[in-house]
């Protein structure tokens, strides 16, 4: 029963925490640039107003139009809910949850995908084939960091894999879901959330020709998974797990906060990359991955290297 | 000590992905130089300190660091080059085969037959990844400054293999290739100044046909 009302409060608090995170960004863009800016609940008026508007649909579109967004929204809080959120909030967790958690995710912009296909428009197709060209590289480096992470713990489940911290190849996972994390998430050198000129957007594009409570669900869930990438760059670079429970809470929070706010940063300093630059940075967060397996892998091997002792005669002393 | 060893040649190996992975000129050559500085700073951590090997790091850091890649930017700017590479083989197929040199270069140093002291330090795997780096520069880049950087970054690998040696190598050997590198690049410079005024253009590939 505790574990039933503890998983409805996880439940609650993704659900209510996520909108949080993009009003948070907004803040930190408008403060770097000099302006006031939207307030930081700005996602939750939008959310609610566009709850209580109706639902314009192409006469062409079949309910997979509607479906789409829900699919994509429930795999989304479902995949959020594999997450453990610090020691005590520790998720229905099971060997090999990590696998279901990506292909979740996948679920969903495939729904996404799905959804916008379905109004037969040309353009949306376009973003369509954009996102998904883009995820096979970003996926290849979540695949490869969650690998890392499986052989640095000796284990498949997510509170295992993330109890512990890092380990020496933590800068380079970090780094390496960090890139994963903007272009997930269509932040700026992939992808401008502001810009609406056809030539430039991915994710928004597909999800022009929806409208209403369809259109929320659609918001609700982009800010669940950057809520939910922040928490799994987090987790995978502090060891949250390990620490007392308020003090994880704490940390885990800072943490997502820190993210938020390097975004921002970003997000004001950058430009967004020209599209044939995208391939090469998603490779370099493939390959820095690859390289945090690298160090997970030899630092299973040989747990702390037995380093040679120092009093070591070199075959060029004797001679010399 | 070898913690602090790793975690510098740990960064050179990255380097050689950045310069792998950089579409400008100007990064290209800043990545060599950092990676010239990296490199000076090893024999440092590497021996007990001795005021010769003080000597040969500072200038190693100097050359390296400041004046090959000064030359270098001046050859850039005085033959008005055009900034963006034109790469034969692209960014993304070179930073994958640069990775997985680096890759090979980690298993097989696992199963040479290395000194007991050299076991565990990233030296051999480093060694090996740059020289594997340069050649992947000097063959799948057109312009001639970028096959210089190449050149740089293949003589780092071998500067990182001559570290290995550092008991029986004089010292004085070190030197003289610094020289001796600091020379080349001075001639290339020349070189790149004469081919310009020449052909126009540092296309290598302009240059193997035979003109009266």
């Amino acid at each position: 029963m505790t574990c039933l009302i503890e998983t409805l409060l996880r439940l609650a608090a993704w659900l209510v925490v996520a909108p949080l995170l993009p009003g948070i960004i907004n803040k930190v863009k408008a403060w770097v640039a000099g302006r006031k800016g939207p307030p930081v609940l700005q996602l939750y008026y939008d959310l609610a107003r566009l709850w209580r508007k109706g639902v314009v649909q192409s006469t062409l579109a079949s309910p997979g139009f509607i479906a789409g967004p829900v699919v994509g929204w429930i795999a989304l809080l479902a995949a959020a809910l594999l997450l453990p959120l610090g020691r005590h909030a520790v998720a229905p967790s099971f060997q090999g949850d990590v696998i279901l958690l990506v292909y979740l995710l996948a679920v969903a912009r495939f729904a996404t995908a799905w959804a916008a296909l379905e109004t037969g428009s040309a353009f949306e197709g376009m973003g369509a084939a954009r996102e998904v060209s883009f995820a096979v590289l970003a996926e290849a480096a979540v695949i490869t960091a969650v690998l890392a992470l499986a052989v640095q713990s000796d284990s498949l489940s997510l509170p295992a894999m993330l109890a512990p911290a890092g380990g020496t190849g933590a800068l380079l996972l970090a780094a390496g879901l960090f890139i994963v994390l903007l272009a997930e998430n269509c932040r700026v050198p992939f992808d401008d959330p502001n810009t609406h000129l056809e030539l430039t957007m991915i994710h928004e594009v597909m999800v022009l020709d929806h409208s209403g409570p369809p259109l929320a669900l659609i918001l609700h869930g982009a800010a669940i998974k950057l809520l939910l990438f922040s928490v799994l760059l987090v987790e995978a670079v502090l060891p949250v797990g390990d620490l007392p429970a308020l003090a994880g809470t704490g940390a885990l929070v800072a943490g997502v906060l820190v993210v938020m706010v390097g975004v921002g940063l970003t997000e004001s300093l950058l430009a967004r990359a020209a599209f044939r630059q995208v391939p090469l940075m998603l490779t370099t967060a493939f390959l820095l991955c690859l390289f945090a397996l690298l160090v997970a892998w030899r630092g299973a091997a040989s747990p702390l290297p037995e380093r040679p002792p120092p009093t070591v005669r070199l075959p060029g002393e004797t001679t010399s | 000590m070898s913690e602090n060893l790793n975690i510098f040649v740990g960064l050179a190996m990255g380097l050689n992905l950045v310069a792998l992975g950089s579409s400008r000129l100007t990064s290209v050559i800043r990545a060599a130089a950092v990676q010239g500085v990296l490199l000076g700073v090893l024999p440092l951590l590497m021996e007990e300190f001795h005021w010769m090997i003080l000597v040969v790091a500072v200038l190693t850091m100097l050359v390296k660091g400041g004046l090959i890649p000064s030359l270098l930017n001046r050859a850039v700017k005085s033959a008005n080059i055009d900034r963006d590479l034109i790469p034969l083989v692209g960014y993304v197929p070179s930073l994958l085969l640069g990775a997985t040199g680096t890759l090979a270069a980690v298993a097989v140093a696992q199963r040479l037959p290395l000194l007991p002291a050299h076991a565990h330090t990233l030296l051999v795997p480093g060694a090996l990844a740059s020289v594997f780096t340069g050649l992947v520069l000097l063959i799948g880049r057109v312009k001639a400054i970028t096959q210089v950087c190449g050149y740089l970054i293949l003589e780092n690998g071998i500067y990182l293999f001559g570290l290995l040696l550092l008991h029986s190598t004089p010292l004085i050997v070190e030197g003289g290739i610094l020289l001796d590198l600091t020379v080349a690049v001075f001639i290339i410079g020349i070189i790149v100044d004469r081919i310009r005024t020449e052909f126009d253009t540092l296309d290598t590939h302009k240059l193997n046909m035979l003109r009266e």
